[in-house]
């Protein structure tokens, strides 16, 4: 009981001390020391432009949350959508891995970023552009981990399949390969979200999107009309969510799996 | 007739590099229905090799299987097999490992369960149904591995080396249960082994192979009635004179 006690004390106590030693040190640094709301806005100036941005008559917070998780869920939903089936082929399929593999590799390297001028080009100013980047950010750690996580599904467990009746190809795919396949899989879902969601900041600053909102894109806005308040606002808020995201997937993935899984890790 | 019956089989493992591996040369073997068939040898000698052939695991290069006098091709349900190694689904709970090859004939959830319960019953681990394999002990993965075996009703049941990584107190029990379950579901089974004493505890029929190549050096028919004991002198003579055939075997060459 003691020890359980102590160890609320130590896992919510120590962390919100801490932060709030942080946010402290900030305010007086940039009151007394910096003096500067350009260089350095307070923690009580960034607070008061979040209430304006997020609440105020003029402030487009919500709506750049929506369109910023828009852009998102589509660069997701394709990268799962493409990575998730060749990396099955490639794990799977000798001859597609051999063929596909020299393909992925010549692209992967190229940052992601680097194909904004195509993604405007092909999709013109629309949220498919901002989709399109975090897609190419995600797809490959989507790949190479369906990939990995289905070349190392233990022989034995496709030899025991087969003798019991589980012969043919797709079979031995859907109920043997993906649930043994499913911890590697999904640690590569969630690296490539936390790629998604940092590329998704470069899209919308380089001009993939519609141009009217989105955190990456009203960031930069601020930071052109020199409100830099309103920038550490955006800041934060990308952080937050991207914490919020990585949390909700992990919760999901323990809920399915972590009752097979808890020795295997 | 014979249920499973080995003829002329020769198994050679190409590398890339060097000699072709003899892993087989020759070996013909009949075996009747029902019969509890234990094949013995030195390690690398080729019982993993036959057995997986027998399974459809794996080609001959020369020679068939017939199975009640047609030839095999690939694995189908008439054969089950208990690896070595562990085997179970680690995704899934014990009823559904052992329901598992009804999952694959398509019967619905709530029915296969149903079925799986009989030989859930059958290796006395009701209270386990729920569990996942990494919840159980490795004596309770090898009966789970068995009941998931016996689920579809296969007429031959494959074991290879299924107890060779307990320890000896367990493999006792395990081998009495086998005998009971071997009795009760009325298999035929063929068991894979390096241990003389539990061939001679459990077979009607003794394979002896011998290595490099793999070939049958003797077949020995063991009439103890069962259950068999250890101590009984018959029991040590039939022992011995097994390790001595395999000792020769080892030796010539
Ligand atoms: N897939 C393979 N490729 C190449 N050689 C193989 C392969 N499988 C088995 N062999 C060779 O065939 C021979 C027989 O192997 P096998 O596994 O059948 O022996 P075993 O009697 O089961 O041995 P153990 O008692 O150690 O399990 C060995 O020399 C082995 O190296
Ligand atoms: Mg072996």
């Amino acid at each position: 009981m003691r020890t359980t006690k102590k160890n609320t004390y130590r896992n919510i106590l120590i962390p919100f001390a801490s932060v709030a030693a942080v946010i402290i040190i900030w305010q007086i640094v940039a009151v007394y020391v910096v003096g500067n709301t350009f260089k350095l806005p307070s923690f009580t100036e960034v607070v008061a432009a979040f209430i304006t941005d997020m609440f105020g008559s003029r402030g487009t917070l919500p709506e750049d949350i929506a369109v910023s998780l828009y852009h998102f869920a589509i660069g997701m939903a394709a990268s799962l959508i493409v990575g998730i089936p060749t990396g099955i082929c490639m794990g799977w399929f000798r001859d597609i891995d051999i063929a596909l593999n020299p393909i992925v590799e010549i692209i992967r390297p190229i940052p992601p970023l680097a194909w904004i001028p195509f993604a405007i080009i092909w999709f013109g100013l629309t949220h498919a552009a901002a989709g399109f980047i975090i897609f190419i950010g995600a797809v490959f750690p989507i790949i190479i981990n369906t990939y990995t996580g289905f070349r190392n599904v233990p022989k034995v467990f496709i030899e025991a399949g087969k003798v019991l009746g589980c012969t043919k190809n797709s079979s031995l795919i859907t109920k043997i390969g993906f649930p043994s396949a499913i911890p590697e899989m999904t640690a590569g879902i969630r690296v490539s979200m936390g790629i998604g969601w940092m590329c998704l900041v470069g899209a919308e600053i380089f001009g993939a999107g519609t141009g009217k909102y989105g955190l990456g894109k009203n960031l930069w806005t601020y930071y052109n009309l020199h409100q830099m308040d309103s920038v550490v606002v955006y800041m934060l808020v990308l952080g937050v969510i991207g914490i919020i995201i990585d949390i909700l997937f992990r919760h999901y993935v323990n809920k399915q799996t972590v009752r097979w899984q808890n020795n295997m890790e | 007739m014979a249920v499973v019956s080995v003829q002329h089989v020769t198994k050679l493992f190409v590398r890339d590099e060097g000699e072709p591996t003899v892993a087989l040369k020759d070996v013909n073997l009949e075996i009747e229905e029902k019969q509890f068939i234990c094949i013995v040898g030195a390690s690398g000698c080729g019982k993993t090799t036959l057995l997986r052939i027998i399974a459809g695991l794996e080609t001959t290069t020369e020679g068939s299987i017939l199975l009640n006098g047609s030839p095999v091709e690939g694995t189908d349900t008439d054969r089950g097999m208990v690896f070595q190694e562990y085997s179970l689904f680690p995704w899934k709970s014990v009823i559904d490992n052992i329901a598992f090859s009804l999952e694959m004939q398509g019967i619905p959830k709530a029915e296969r369960r149903e079925k799986a319960e009989k030989y859930l019953k059958i290796i006395h681990l009701e209270q386990f149904r729920d569990a996942y394999p990494h919840e159980l002990s490795g004596g309770m993965r090898q009966r789970v591995a068995i009941a998931r075996a016996l689920a579809n009703e296969p007429k031959v049941l494959l074991m290879d080396e299924p107890f060779g990584a307990l320890d000896a107190q367990t493999r006792n029990v395990m081998q009495r249960e086998l005998l009971e379950i071997w009795a009760e579901t009325q298999k035929t089974i063929i068991f894979v082994t390096h241990s003389v004493d539990e061939a001679v505890f459990l077979a009607d029929k003794i394979v002896i192979l011998s290595p490099r190549p793999g070939k049958i050096e003797e077949v020995i028919s063991v009439d103890l009635p069962r259950m068999r004991h250890r101590t009984a002198p018959k029991f040590a003579e039939l022992r011995k004179h097994i390790l001595e055939s395999m000792e020769k075997s080892a030796t010539i060459r």
